[in-house]
């Protein structure tokens, strides 16, 4: 048995729009000994829609994925923002609130009063697993990658159930990164808004926040932006597509996943493959920095 | 122009989202630190103040609760406690009831979002994508950033289904009046 034992929640994003993160997940879990056994037959959390517009739905969706994890008993790893942010809330509701948890269970079929913990991999890895013992799995230091650690909305906020040592001016990634060998370059915008919900059907307020972001970055002297949520990667990549989609000035960062980073500093097998997956090709900054022969 | 002052809809909203609006003394932070304002009316702040004189109608046909993107900085910085993305929420679902949303495309949305977890218990991007073409008929925007995607494999043909679809769609109906 390992001394990292999590029930996994993989999330919509991890084997579709965003398989490299999930893939990648899996991968760094592997090599560090933190197991991971999925949580059978999980269904989706509901994300910014069900909140948005049905109270009771966006705690009953998670609800029923925190009545299966309870049958486990373990904790519950999850790598998605947005999913860690909505059973995170959804469990402290039904912890805290008996008429709702009645309400949920009902709807549910089951009981959704899971008291084990729910955690994100970069929660587990910083504060757990420590950073010390991550820098010692490192071959290939990240020499040459400037990075502006993004952390968006869901790892920070709200702060009740967060992990996050700061809710203003979060460290954890950052320490993260500089663990591999990053240079982490600083920047105000750590935790702006990218408009993720937006993206579809207002694509003209979602691309001014991203135009910003990507300007801030760029200012900031960053060759890339390195984030821990599928919904924060997907909507910077699409969004940021060179004028032809969007923009009328182009920007050329890549955005990439800290578990990514972990596999490329780890060596591990399969980070080219993740790395080609992206909509914005980080394969040149990978060339001009020597970290990956270009295949 | 506001002609009465009314507090049925501040009560309205305390029952629903437990949050005191009659708090709000128009500090203005939660407008300063707004990612969209640039897009909104009315500001945060203005909806604080909306809310307090109880002026129903135009809130829940403004576009400010549509755009919300739920970010909530501004209820980490309330220096009341007010969880201002709480009371949008509010008044969102408040809105949607009682049929006088605006921002439809918005809505639809989050409807086409929902409508594919009740179909197959997981979101799939390709059902998303469909399902609000759809609904919105805008079905020729995004065409390049489409192929794009599917290209770099980010759209499976195969949908992803949780097995027991039934329980899923049961959590739907319990909930149907439940916002
Ligand atoms: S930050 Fe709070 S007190 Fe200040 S204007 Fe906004 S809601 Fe009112
Ligand atoms: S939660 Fe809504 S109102 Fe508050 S800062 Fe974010 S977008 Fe603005």
């Amino acid at each position: 048995m390992s001394d990292y034992d999590f029930t996994y929640y993989p999330g919509c994003s991890q084997s579709g729009s965003a398989e490299e993160y999930g893939d990648s997940t899996e991968a760094v879990c592997k090599a560090l000994g933190i197991e991971l056994t999925e949580l059978p037959d999980w269904s989706c959390c509901g994300a910014s829609s069900a909140h948005m517009t049905n109270d009771l739905l966006s705690v009953a969706l998670p609800g029923r994925d925190l009545a299966e994890a309870k049958k486990l008993g373990r904790d519950v790893l999850v790598v998605c923002a947005a999913c860690y942010s909505r059973m995170k809330i959804a469990q402290k509701r039904v912890l805290e609130d008996e008429e709702l948890a009645r309400r949920v269970e009902e709807s549910v079929g089951e009981d959704p009063r899971f008291a084990g913990q729910v955690r994100h991999l970069l929660d587990v890895l910083v504060n757990d697993y420590g950073l010390a013992r991550i820098k010692e799995r490192v071959l290939l230091p990240l020499e040459g990658l400037k990075a502006v650690p993004y952390y968006g909305c869901l790892l920070v906020r709200p702060p009740e159930v967060c992990f996050c040592d700061s809710v203003e001016n979060p460290t954890d990634l950052d320490r993260f990164l500089e663990a591999l060998g990053v240079e982490v370059r600083p920047w105000s915008f750590k935790t702006d808004c990218c408009g993720g919900s937006l993206s579809l059907s207002r694509t003209d307020v979602t691309e001014r926040l991203v135009n910003k972001l990507f300007t801030r970055a760029e200012e900031a002297g960053a060759n890339c932006i390195v984030a821990a949520c599928p919904m924060c990667v997907a909507n910077l990549e699409m969004r940021q597509q060179p004028g032809k989609f969007s923009f009328k000035i182009p920007h050329h960062l890549p955005v990439l996943y800290f578990t990514e980073l972990l596999g490329l500093a780890m060596t591990l097998p399969g980070t080219d493959r993740w790395l080609k997956s992206h909509i914005i090709d980080p394969m040149p900054l990978m060339a001009e920095t020597k970290l990956m022969i270009p295949s | 122009m506001i002609h009465t002052v009314n507090r049925r809809l501040e009560a309205k909203l305390e029952e629903r989202t437990g949050q005191k609006v009659r708090h709000c003394y128009q500090c203005k932070k939660c407008s300063a630190g707004c990612p969209v304002a640039f897009a909104m009316d009315p500001l945060p702040h203005e909806v604080m103040k909306l809310v307090q004189y109880g002026a129903e109608e135009r809130l829940l046909k403004c576009s400010t609760i549509w755009l919300c993107a739920s970010c909530e900085t501004c209820s980490t910085r309330c220096p009341n406690d007010i969880d201002i993305a709480g009371v949008m929420d509010g008044l969102r679902r408040m809105s949607l009831e009682s049929g006088l949303a605006s921002e439809r495309e918005i809505a639809l949305f989050h409807k086409a979002f929902l409508n594919g977890i009740k179909l197959a218990g997981k979101t799939n991007e390709s059902v998303l994508i469909g399902q609000y073409k759809a609904l919105s008929g805008r079905l020729f925007d995004d065409l390049g950033l489409g192929a794009v995607m599917f290209l770099k494999g980010k759209v499976k043909m195969l949908p992803r289904v949780a097995k027991d679809r039934g329980a899923v769609r049961r959590i739907f109906k319990e909930t149907e009046k439940g916002s």
